[in-house]
């Protein structure tokens, strides 16, 4: 037997799981991957275009700590018996992705991005927050890891939203258009799946509505302060949890799949 | 050679053989200076299982160290080798060592402030510059080539460098 050096199978952590619990963890799972690897794809879109080096770095980084992050949560997830992270990301057709739109939409001008990114990371952060106490200890030793690298996202989204919201006219009308358009797609962060009570039931996370409201009480001050204004009355982008996807993830999905599927059976 | 010792001295001689390993992207750091082997364990029936921590979970130099560190074990003559890679304890840049400060400020990376007090701003104004140590330096941008590294530059000497970013 030669040495080898293997991803861990948390036996303790998976052995006595019920079939309630596999189903609830998965589900929650699957979102946090699919959300984490294609916003992780978006802002790799960035790499070379960035309206300063600087910028460039940013989104690149933040895409490979993203990109990363999916993975950890695959692997979680092929610990519960689901294909390997690799077959996830790259096998698997649009509609059985389950991102929220907010990720799928595409990359759009700066501003677009930038509150994009700010958006997402704040509903991240608070969910990973909620995560760090869950039931389910292999999930919740992530987060807690998580949490520690997120914060330069957080940083980076908050100092840009600062910069841009009122700096000029122009940055303004940008950024306020991208606010007025994106909240509703960030509400379908949170919209709730038909396993919502099980996952709260067992301790897992609290509900989606708990933590909408928790972001919506983090955003919107941030959003004041950066001269901006949230729009009243969002209706929430929802679809996404159920596989149904804007268009633009479609051609994601082909673009990020096309040198896989060539030869999956290829050693990279 | 046979993996038919256990105890002290069997573990001692494999965090050596670890120790040899460096990061690849910092190549004068060892994964034992990085902090990120949180422990070797060697069963009844010799199988070595040491337990690795990320220092960011994106972290593509991951599998290479996994795979070196693998390698190192089993010269040894250790046929049995698993390398776990886990998220409890999270990493936290406190644990890289003093040597590991040094080796990393002679490289010309400024080494990680404390983590404990999380991302704070502070942290990254006025780092100690690693070539002349003046901290007449400036924060160019709080993303660096790699996950773990921001980008600054020193006003006295006039260089930029680079500073491991506290992660706790």
């Amino acid at each position: 037997m030669g040495a080898h050096a293997t991803t861990p199978h948390d036996g303790n952590a998976t052995a006595a799981l019920s079939p309630e619990r596999v189903s609830a963890l998965s589900d929650l799972l699957l979102r946090l991957a699919d959300d984490e690897l294609v916003i992780g794809h978006r802002n790799s879109e960035w790499t070379g275009l960035g309206p300063i080096l600087e910028a460039d770095i940013a989104f690149s980084s933040m895409a490979q700590d993203e990109i990363g992050h999916a993975q950890a949560y695959y692997r979680l997830l092929a610990d519960l018996g689901h294909l390997p992270p690799d077959r996830m990301a790259f096998l698997r057709e649009a509609t059985e992705f389950r991102c929220a739109s907010l990720v799928s939409l595409p990359r759009g001008d700066w501003a677009f991005s930038i509150v994009r990114q700010f958006l997402y990371d704040a509903a991240e952060h608070v969910r990973i927050e909620a995560l760090a106490t869950s039931s389910y200890a292999p999930l919740a030793a992530l987060a807690r890891k998580i949490s520690g690298e997120e914060k330069y996202h957080l940083l980076h989204g908050r100092t840009w939203m600062m910069k841009l919201g009122s700096a000029t006219e122009e940055s303004h009308r940008r950024m306020q258009a991208a606010v007025n358009e994106l909240v509703p797609h960030a509400l379908g962060l949170f919209e709730p799946t038909p396993q919502d009570p099980a996952i709260v039931r067992l301790g897992i996370q609290p509900p989606e509505s708990l933590l909408a409201a928790e972001w919506h009480r983090a955003v919107e001050p941030v959003v004041r302060e950066a001269g901006l204004t949230m729009p009243r009355d969002p209706k929430p982008a929802y679809g996404g949890r159920a596989g149904r996807h804007p268009p633009a993830l479609s051609e994601l999905v082909a673009a990020m799949q096309k040198v896989f599927r060539m030869d999956p059976a290829a050693q990279w | 050679m046979t993996a038919t010792q256990t105890g002290s001295d069997a573990e001692r001689r494999i965090w050596e053989a670890i120790g040899a390993v460096t990061d690849p992207e910092i190549p004068v750091l060892s994964v034992v200076d990085l902090g990120i082997i949180d422990g070797v364990s060697i069963a009844d029936d010799g199988g070595v299982v040491v337990r690795m921590l990320p220092t960011f979970v994106g972290c593509p130099a991951l599998s290479v160290m996994r795979e070196q560190i693998a390698a190192a074990v089993h010269r040894l003559g250790h046929g049995d080798v698993r390398v776990d890679v886990v998220f409890d304890p999270p990493w936290s840049s406190d644990r890289i060592t003093e040597d590991g400060r040094r080796r990393l400020r002679e490289f010309g990376l400024a080494p990680p402030a404390g983590a404990c007090g999380g991302v704070i701003e502070s942290n990254f104004h006025a780092v100690p510059c690693p070539w002349c140590g003046s901290r007449e330096t400036d924060l160019e941008s709080i993303f660096g080539p790699t996950l773990c590294r921001s980008m600054h530059y020193c006003r006295a000497c006039r260089q930029s460098f680079e500073h491991f970013k506290p992660v706790g």
